[in-house]
Order: C-alpha cells, then structure tokens, then sequence
C-alpha cells in the first residue's frame, strides 16, 4: 500500500512511522480523506476485551497500544474477562452508564444499545472505504439504520477439526464436503472407535455453532425477512432428523457439553472430529513440545469447512466480535483515536497474524494476511467473514434475535429431539413458542 | 459578647438533652443500619419489584406493562421447569443437608481424638469458595473424564461411562450432590454449636431415670436444638433455594433447561438475554417461595410449645 505524505502528516508520527513500514500489500487505494481524532487532554481509556484463546493475539494487542500510547501520550488500560462474561458485564456497563470507555463485545449486543454506543460512522466509512471495505456479515453486527454502532473487530471461525489418520482409517481418502457423505464418515468412525462429538449442550460458541449450521445447511431459518417466526417448516425438520442421525454416532454424553468439553475430549484423543475455532489445533501445536501425545495429534489434525447441506452452500454463525465505545466514555476522541491506530495497518496485520488464524480479518483488504497460509490447518478460517451468516437470520438483529439466542431455542430443539425427549414435531412447536414469546414486539 | 455565649449555652444544652434521650440516641445508632438497609436491600429489592411490571431491557428504562411479565411466565414452560427444579433442589438438598448435617454434628460432638482438627476439615468445603468447587465437580462429573466413572469401571462395577450431566435425571441429581457436599459444613458446625449449649446436667438427669440414647436424643437434643435447627435451615433453604453458581458453572441449566433454576433462568433472561423486566419477573417470583419456607421455620418450628415441656 501506498501512503501519501498527507497521510503522513494527518496521523499521528508514531502511526505514520508504523505504517510507512507497513508490511500490507495489494489493499486499494485510499479512497477518502485521511482522518484524525485529536484526544481529549489528560484522556486516559480503559478497554475491557475477552480473554484470548491465542496468546498472540493478546500480545499483539498490547504491543499495539503500547505503540499508541507512545504516539499520543493517552494511557490505555487494557483489562480482560472470560469471553462468556463479556455480555453481562456490557450490558451492565450500558445501562448503569458507567465502566470501560471501550468493550469488546459479541453478537447482537451493539443492537441490544444502540442509544447507549458512541457513533462511529465516520471512523467506520473511512476505514472501510480506505481499506477495501467491510464484510457484510460483520458489519450487519455493528451497524443500524446505516449508522456503526462499533466497529467491526474479528470474526471467530469455526471449522471441522479432525484427526486425518482416523478418517482414512474408515475408508474416507478425504473428509466429505456435502452433509450426506459427513453422516456416512461419522458412523464409519464410530464402528471403528472414534466417534465424532457436537455439543448439543449450552455452550454458548459451540452450541450455537452447530445448531444454527444444522438448521441452516437444511434450508431452516428462525424467522423470515420480515421477523416472523418461521421455524416450523419442513426444512427444519429434514435438519432435525439429519441431527437425530448423526448424533446416533456420537461420543455419549455432548447434550451436557459446555464449550470447553469438544476441545477437551479431542486433545485427549477420545473424539475424532470436532467443530471449533483454531485454537483447539493451536492448543496441540504450542504444546507438542511438552506432550508427545500432544506432538502425535498435532501432525494429525486436519482442518475443514463444515459440510455443505441440502442449500448447497456454506452457512455459518461463528462468533463476531465488534469494538464499541460508550457513549459514557469522557474521552470520545481519545477512544476513536485509538480504534482508528489499531485497525489501521500494520497494527491490523500484525494482530491478525499474531492471532495465529484465530481472528478473522473484517476489513477485506486484510484478506492477504500471510496467516492463512503460514499453515495449511488456518486456510479453512480465512474465509470466515465472508461466509458467515448474522444471527437471527432472515430477520433483523435485535434484542429478539439475542434473546433468542441467548436462551438457547434453537439449542435445546435439537438436544431435546436428539436425545428422545420430544418428537421431532414436538421439539419444532417448542422452538417455535419460544421464538414467538421473543419475536412478539 | 453576651449573644455568643447564650448560642453556645443552648447548643450546648441540646446537645446533653439529646445524649440522654433514649428516643434520640436509639434513633442514632439505628440510622447507619437503617440507611445501609435502605440503599443496598430495600431500595433493590423495590426496584426489581417494579422492573418486573416494566417492560425494560439492556440500554432501555422500560414502560409500565402490569403484570404482563407474569402472564408470559405463566404460560411458559421453561419457567415452570425451572420453579420444578428450584423446588426439588431445595427440597432434596435442605432434607439430606439437615440429615448428613445433624448426623456429622452429634459425631463431632462426642470426644473423639484430634476434634479440632476435625471440626476444621468439616469446614473445607464451605471455605472453598463455591466456584472453585464447582469446577471441581465439573471434572467429576465430565461425561468423558469423570473420575467416578473410571474408579467404577476400574472396579468392574460398571461397563460404560455415566452420563452425569447429559441425563436430565442424573443431571439433577448431581447437581444436588454438589450442593449437598458444599451445604453440609453450615449445617453440621451451627448444629455443632447448639449441641454444646445443651446443658450436660440434663442428660445426666434423663440418664439417672433410665433414658436410653434414642430418648435422650428425642427429649433432650432435639426439643432443645429445634431453635438452632430452625435458624440454620431457614438460611440453608434460603441459600439453596438461590443457589447460582454451581448451575452455572456445572451445565449453564442444562441438559434441555432440566437443571435450570430460577435464579439461573432470570439470569439467562434478564442479562444475557437482555430483557431485564421478564428477568426481575422470575426473580420476584422467587419471593413468595423465600418468605413461606422463612414463614414455615418461624411458625412450624420456633415457636412450638414441645420445646419447653408441652404440647403443641
């Protein structure tokens, strides 16, 4: 990429000097006026983010606004939470109007407060015209009524894990790619020992993973354009019988699987295939050098996509992050400054390489990353952003579609028909009068 | 000059009226309690009360609904399930609580050799804070790696793993285990204590009349235990009756919503899910059941007239 001296001289020395060294190639030319937020004196942030999954990718993080602080002077503390209490804690912050100036938060939360988020649209349309523009799913999370609410941080892939040598074993030269043949390899895996496992508990990544990938691969969808509840279809019941078959070759008890139990069980060798963010690998790969086992199932995992269903093309929830300032936060600039320095490049670059494949570029200029190719196993999150699907499809984010979410409907449909507790008639109706009571305003 | 020391002398003179009112003085001291009672329990409690009849959410006051919160729960399933569930939690964990507890007190209230070091390791469980030990029994309790599965299989007693917590029935019951393990040290320690205020001539006396040891224990221990034993379940029962964090941290309510408590719902609900008013609905919910089992220990046990001699 190319930085002209006015850029040079509207950012910040320290930015200037970073991106002057940049390593980014082939992003398209700067396609508006550059932008510069001049922090409040004596600002000071505090930025609350989920733990990371990939150590790099905090190290990154705070090397980056190490680098900021150097340029202009504004601490920035920078604090963490396990990922699962990041809703909570943002939604406290929102509605007592106090706490962090900046939050990492997940999903649909911008859309849970929106009146509660700093404006970001400036900063948003100059980073997504400078670089490339932004994925549409991503940034379906962090913008409302064409406003961004947030700024569209990473996209959590998820893919299949699997051991190689075990899929072979079962006489499956390589991992199918269509939902039919993936049933035949799990029940070929489970005659020989090692069956798959999907959590079908509340395991608020991986739970929803899956059963959104069930319904959707199917042609289900929760509701339609419009919010109606549409969930009782025969789509969704072709998913719920497909899901019905395949746990049959589970490994016993994933309905009680939270999200740590998948990763788990397949690093200790008990399941052969997974679906999981990239950490799961990493976990095997940092640590092969203390555990040869670890060393064993390192060279064997395998990663995928998940199975194309009857739509006949990827559909995927993943987990998006979106960076959100308060409205709150005395120090609005010094907030935007410093959003604008860290997704600006090589901050960006550097973060989505260190974050070892875990965090999926938003803005597509990213996509060159050399992340994705440093290892064959990150190639299947690199498209992560482009392939997802918001939740609460076909209708509109809201504080129906996170409810709906975060009360597990779709969830406890699938559990509760898979592990016979209702018939596959009766779990739909269920989900269906859940959904409702959500999408009734 | 003489205004000033007329000010003084009256000040003064209000100032020892007051420091030998009754009234004034009581009123003191009782406002640093009142005010702490005011502003982080009543002024709460009020508020939840009144979000329960609004219709707020994350980021948004709300709007005055009655009590269309309610007549949603009603109908909903879940809810029900969960009020199911909070209520055979209680029921099973305050019942072996109260049998375990009162058992492993008239154990440590014998002379065993090392009683103190006992009396402190009774305590472990209870110091522990409650999340550490509910991870601890998610390892136990893990469908692939749960240390009783193995122990059981290494025994031959069983050919497969349990299914702890993907079970609904199983589910439930372990996490009344869990609960159990964890509650049983309140119990036994405050029983303990009631048990040595139990004047020892007493049972000398029943002992010269020829009582034998069950009627010791049913003439003398209990009847003069039954307020300890009336205190200690009432907070018992209210602390399981509330209980959060083993359910969160052990099956986040599930398998299917099958150990989901209320506490756990109206969390999932009203924070996560962010929809506040439906949240402090279930919470308000939990009232009614909070001030009978407190209603029930105060009228069923406290003030039975058996404890001094007579007839109820």
């Amino acid at each position: 990429m190319k930085f002209t001296r006015r850029d040079v001289i509207r950012t910040t020395a320290g930015v200037a000097a970073g991106a002057l060294g940049s390593r980014f190639v082939g992003s398209p030319a700067l396609a508006q006026e550059g932008l510069k937020y001049k922090p409040e004196d004596g600002a000071k942030l505090r930025l609350l983010r989920w733990s990371p999954f990939v150590q790099g990718d905090e190290d990154q993080w705070l090397a980056n606004t190490k680098r900021f602080t150097e340029a202009t002077g504004v601490e920035v503390r920078v604090d963490k939470e396990s990922w699962e209490d990041i809703r909570p804690k943002a939604a406290v912050a929102a509605n007592v109007g106090s706490g962090p100036d900046l939050m990492f938060v997940w999903f649909d939360d911008p859309h849970q407060y929106p009146d509660k988020l700093h404006d970001v649209t400036e900063l948003g349309e100059y980073l997504g015209s400078k670089y490339g523009g932004w994925y549409d799913g991503p940034k379906q999370y962090a913008t409302r009524e064409g406003k961004f609410l947030g700024l569209p941080l990473a996209t959590i892939g998820n893919a299949i894990v699997y051991r190689e040598s075990w899929v072979k074993e079962a006489g499956f030269a390589e991992f199918p790619k269509d939902t039919a043949g993936f049933l035949e390899l799990c029940k070929a895996l489970q005659a020989k020992g090692h069956p798959a496992g999907f959590t079908h508990g509340h395991g608020v990544g991986d739970g929803n993973n899956y059963a959104h990938w069930l319904l959707w691969s199917h042609g289900g969808q929760m509701v339609d354009e419009s919010g109606k509840v549409a969930i009782n279809s025969p789509e969704t019941l072709k998913a719920i019988d497909y899901a019905q078959q395949l746990y049959k070759t589970f490994i016993p008890g994933t309905e009680s699987w939270l999200d740590v139990n998948n990763n788990r069980a397949f690093l200790a060798g008990e399941v052969s295939v997974i679906a999981n963010g990239i950490s799961a690998y990493n976990t095997a790969k940092i640590n092969k050098d203390k555990d040869p086992k670890l060393d064993e199932i390192a060279k064997d995992i395998r990663t995928t996509n998940l199975p194309i269903g009857p739509v006949g093309k990827s559909v995927e929830l993943f987990q998006v992050t979106t960076a959100v300032i308060f409205d709150y936060t005395p120090y609005p600039n010094a907030a935007k400054a410093y959003l604008q320095f860290m997704f600006e490049d090589p901050q960006m670059s550097d973060w989505i390489t260190s974050s070892a494949g875990y965090c999926c570029q938003t803005l597509k200029a990213f996509d060159n990353n050399p992340v994705w190719k440093a290892d064959p196993n990150n190639a299947a999150y690199a498209k992560a952003s482009a392939t997802l699907r918001p939740n609460g499809y076909a209708g509109p984010l809201g504080y129906a579609s996170a409810a709906t979410m975060a009360d597990y409907v779709l969830v406890d449909m699938f559990a509760k028909a898979v592990t016979g507790q209702a018939t596959p008639q009766e779990a739909m109706e269920e989900a269906e009068k859940r959904a409702n009571r959500y999408y009734r305003v | 000059m003489a205004v000033p020391s007329v000010a003084v002398e009256q000040r003064s003179s209000i100032l020892s009226r007051l420091s030998e009112s009754r009234n004034a003085l009581g009123f003191g001291f009782m406002l640093p309690a009142a005010v702490l009672l005011l502003v982080f329990l009543t002024y709460p409690l009020g508020l939840g009360v009144w979000l329960g009849f609004t219709d707020a959410r994350i980021g948004r006051p709300g709007i005055f609904i009655g009590i269309e919160n309610y007549q949603y729960l009603w109908s909903d399933s879940v809810f029900w399930l969960s009020v199911f569930n909070t209520l055979l939690y209680t029921i099973s964990a305050s019942i072996l609580k109260f049998m375990l507890g009162l058992w492993l007190a008239l154990i440590l209230n014998e002379n065993l050799p090392f009683k103190s070091f006992f009396r402190a390791v009774v305590l472990l469980p209870w110091v522990v804070p409650t999340v550490l030990s509910a991870i601890a029994f998610w390892w136990i309790y893990d469908s692939q790696f749960s240390i009783l599965s193995w122990a059981l299989q290494q025994m031959g007693l069983i050919d497969h793993r349990i299914n702890f917590l993907g079970d609904p029935t199983n589910a439930r019951a372990s996490v009344i285990a869990a609960n159990v393990w964890r509650g049983i040290p309140f119990v036994a320690i405050t029983l303990l204590a009631g048990l040595q205020t139990i004047p020892q001539s007493l049972y000398e006396a029943a002992t010269l009349d020829g009582a034998s040891r069950w009627q010791l224990f049913r003439h003398v221990t209990l009847p003069l235990l039954t307020p300890i034993i009336a205190i200690t379940m009432t907070f018992s029962v209210l602390f399981t009756f509330t209980d959060f964090q083993l359910i969160y941290v052990l099956t986040r309510g599930g398998p299917v919503n099958a150990t989901h408590l209320m506490a756990t719902l109206s969390f999932q609900r009203g924070i996560s899910g962010g929809q506040l008013g439906e949240g402090a609905a279930i919470a308000v919910a939990m009232i009614p059941f909070l001030l009978a089992a407190i209603l029930f220990s105060y009228f069923g046990l406290q003030r039975r007239k058996w404890q001094q001699g007579g007839g109820d």
